[in-house]
């Protein structure tokens, strides 16, 4: 059956229940009426007063816990590159013979190659996920899981934990700095990974909590991200992670001339379109043009004396910069980038830390990506409906994540897109496309360095645009020009098997990933 | 606006770099220099003629003015150059290390005869003259004036400085009459005049400050090494709102008065004359404003 924006989705997929189409940004959204669902029970966990939770190590928490085959085990990204808790943990699992285990992770980074061995010998049979990249990404693109994955999205996630979709029997929280009763943050200590966003949802749903810290302090610890009135157990290991990787180098804006022109020409639009103004609230993706685009942003607001209302999501140093600046209110942080934005976290009482759901759960009351003015978003490739592809490389591997594209796009009433039309031999923006994770109806701009695209949908940008100086371009005529300079490159072969199914953040299916030809 | 009536900056491109020429035009410079003189190693000068050769006949560079720049009169590359370039019709050839008008004189005998075998519109190739020699300083205007094809005179202020046997410095001290000799010899012969470089990328103060200063003297634009020089070269050349505002006005006026037959009007009491028109119409086009779209 197809979806409605025509991709070809199976009336079935193995081990995934009750294939619900993608049926329009708002479909399942407007369906359900209030009452007649309920959220996901949370488990009653009743400890004894005398209940020790600090572990010496690992094994000693693995002796404690419930643990069986089959069992969904969770973990956060926020250490990102850095993350020293999955593998060994993992490690620690097959060495106990544990088979068919459900990895449920917020994202998978390059740091989790390791983890392909253990994905061959089928102890990870299953993986949630919002990425996956490297070896491990060729891994589930090869077929070599046994179950298909599924990519979610941020709030994507924080809605299948809430509504009981992924149920979780054990989540380890790796934390900064944690007590002796599991209160928890990330926003200090020598591995310092700043917002522990997404791992506050599994603190909250899962059957058991661990707190995995190299730094365990006096009670309390503050502030407390996880609570302890959600943590079972706490261990003490030497290192979560490589603090380098954890929080990288301070986030700087690029120096690329293309990556500038494109996101010059972005900041123009958004200014021409009358976005930039008192109190507007601002988005924007951590590399390359998006960020850029922030700078111009900022140099404008200076110019005209005009401050923001809340800056949102993924938190780079470029925007704690903007808030110190006072160009902007306030700072609601799901994931931070740098060492610099730990910092701020823990000592800026402008900048908070939010939870996913809070972030983008599409389904409760509210989430802040809707209330969003304003987002600017990179892309893997593009087709001319708009569609984007964030997930998966020009040669049918997945290398990517879907983040929180889909749930920022939808929410925010300006999503623009920024991406260079040719990406070294490789056209960007073209016809059609291995795989959509965000539909072209969420976004309103599409700004290369050859023009502005702008969705048909928004005929009102259009004629706000149109005769502003700006270059505007069709995109179909767009899509044409590239594939004269390119040339049509040659597509990678996919077997018909299933390897992946591409949630939308309300949990309907918008695209499935097949399996690559060897 | 008509294509190559801003000079605000000129991009050079190395000219055998085929993906920077491929997107030379993106980066919203007025003109892009596709270079084959000194970017270009003495061992890659055929390939970059080949290379912008056929780029010039395979890439649509849109409303950007296309110039490239050939090597100099003296050197056994020029005839090459303009033989592979010229029929592929660029709208000007930068000529460097002009000296005398008999250099522009030899070079506009090689294009036009280029020109007739290619069936293109004789005087159609426009020539800018790259002044780089104390010699050249002195001639400007004979330059200037000697051709129907030279379009604008460009300061080069590596070589001439070399010339000179002086240091270019930061300030431009030494090359301070060169600039104002060169921006006279161009006013006078109603042609543009372009600054030289500003070869520290990373210093955007710099350049917005020696900008700032030709800006002043009179020169129409500046070429730029990297785009990123690009925005804040036309930051410098857009004028304030106030200016735009008032400039709307007189344009407007102008209109309304054409209509009606009238030659000289005033406006809050003020006569407006048509130098004062030809300035606000000026101050609209490097505002990016169509003045056509005025009533």
């Amino acid at each position: 059956m197809k979806n409605s924006i025509g991709r070809e989705i199976p009336q079935s997929v193995d081990g995934i229940d009750n294939i619900v189409p993608y049926q329009g940004e708002w479909a399942i959204v407007n369906s359900i009426k209030s009452g007649s669902s309920f959220k996901a029970p949370q488990a009653l966990k009743v400890k004894p007063v005398d209940h020790v939770k600090v572990c010496d190590n690992l094994e000693e928490c693995l002796d404690k816990l419930e643990l069986h085959d089959g069992m969904t085990i969770s973990f956060h990204h926020h250490m990102r590159g850095g993350d020293g808790t999955i593998v060994p943990v993992i490690e620690s699992l097959a060495k106990r013979g544990l088979k068919d285990i459900t990895l449920a992770s917020s994202s998978l980074t390059g740091a989790h190659e390791p983890l392909v061995p253990y994905v061959e010998d089928g102890t990870i049979t299953r993986i949630f996920t919002s990425g996956c990249r490297g070896k491990l990404g060729k891994a589930v693109s090869a077929g070599k899981l046994k179950k298909v994955a599924v990519f979610h999205s941020h709030g994507g996630r924080a809605r299948a934990i809430e509504a009981g979709r992924i149920k979780i029997d054990v989540s380890f929280i790796s934390a900064a700095a944690a007590d002796e009763a599991g209160n928890a943050t990330g926003s200090w200590g020598k591995s310092a990974c700043g917002s522990l966003g997404y791992a506050m949802i599994d603190s909250e749903y899962s059957r058991q909590v661990v707190v995995v810290t190299d730094n365990l302090v006096e009670y309390p610890c503050l502030p407390s991200s996880i609570k302890q009135k959600d943590v079972d157990y706490v261990v003490k290991i030497d290192s979560i992670g490589d603090p380098e990787k954890i929080a990288g180098d301070t986030t700087r804006i690029t120096k690329n001339p293309m990556d500038l022109r494109i996101a010059d020409l972005a900041a123009e639009a958004m200014i021409k379109l009358g976005y930039v103004k008192n109190g507007f609230s601002f988005q924007c993706g951590a590399g390359g043009a998006s960020l850029a685009v922030a700078r111009f942003i900022c140099d404008y607001m200076r110019k005209k004396d005009i401050k923001g209302g809340f800056l949102l999501g993924g938190i780079t140093s470029v925007m704690t910069d903007m808030l110190e600046e006072g160009l902007f209110d306030l700072a609601f942080d799901v994931q931070s980038f740098d060492a610099a934005v730990s910092k701020s976290i823990y000592g800026n009482e402008k900048h908070i830390e939010i939870s996913a759901s809070q972030y983008a759960n599409p389904l409760n009351c509210d989430c802040m990506t809707h209330k969003l003015d304003t987002v600017v978003l990179a892309a893997l490739e593009i087709d001319t409906d708009f569609n984007v592809n964030v997930l998966v490389g020009s040669d049918g591997n997945i290398r990517g994540a879907s983040g929180g594209h889909s749930d920022t796009a939808a929410g925010a009433s300006l999503t623009v897109l920024v991406a260079p039309s040719i990406r070294g031999r490789l056209p960007i923006v073209k016809k059609n496309i291995h795989t959509v994770v965000t539909p072209g109806a969420s976004v309103d701009l599409l700004v290369t360095e050859k023009g502005i695209c702008i969705n048909p949908l928004r005929q009102d940008l259009k004629d706000k645009l149109e005769g502003s100086g700006l270059p505007i371009r069709d995109i179909n005529e767009l899509a044409e020009e590239v594939e004269r300079i390119c040339g049509k490159p040659e597509e990678p072969e996919f077997e018909d098997k299933v390897v992946a199914v591409v949630e939308y953040r309300d949990g309907s299916i918008i695209d499935v990933i097949r399996k690559v030809k060897s | 606006m008509a294509k190559g009536k801003l000079k605000r900056t000129m991009l050079y491109i190395p000219g055998n770099n085929p993906a920077m020429v491929q997107n030379g035009a993106v980066y919203g410079a007025d003109s892009i220099l596709l270079d084959l003189e000194d970017a270009v190693a003495v061992n890659r000068k055929e390939d970059a003629r080949v290379l912008v050769r056929n780029m010039l006949d395979f890439i649509d560079f849109g409303d950007v003015e296309v110039t490239v720049r050939i090597n100099g009169m003296d050197t056994d590359y020029a005839i090459d150059d303009m033989e592979a370039i010229v029929p592929q019709k660029p709208d000007a050839v930068r000529i460097p290390k002009i000296n005398t008008e008999n250099d522009i004189k030899k070079a506009d005998e090689i294009i036009t005869r280029i020109e007739k075998e290619n069936g293109i519109k004789a005087g159609s190739t426009m020539i800018h003259a790259m002044i780089e020699t104390a010699v050249g300083v002195e001639n400007a205007f004979s330059i200037a004036t000697c051709s129907q094809r030279i379009t604008a005179l460009t300061i080069g202020a590596q070589d001439l400085t070399a010339d000179m046997q002086v240091v270019k410095t930061d300030t431009g001290e030494e090359i301070a009459y060169a600039r104002q000799r060169i921006v006279m010899a161009a006013k006078a012969a109603g042609i543009a005049a372009i600054d030289t470089v500003y070869a520290d990328v990373d210093d955007e103060e710099g350049l917005i400050k020696e900008t700032e200063m030709i800006k002043t003297i009179g020169f129409d634009g500046k070429a730029v090494i990297n785009p990123r020089q690009i925005k804040p070269v036309h930051d410098v050349y857009m004028p304030s709102d106030d200016a735009i505002e008032k400039a709307k006005i007189i344009v407007e006026a102008n209109i309304k008065a054409q209509k009606e037959g009238v030659g000289v009007f005033a406006i809050n009491g003020k006569m407006v004359d048509a130098p004062v028109v030809a300035r606000a119409e000026r101050v609209l086009e490097l505002a990016g404003v169509d003045a056509g779209g005025l009533k």
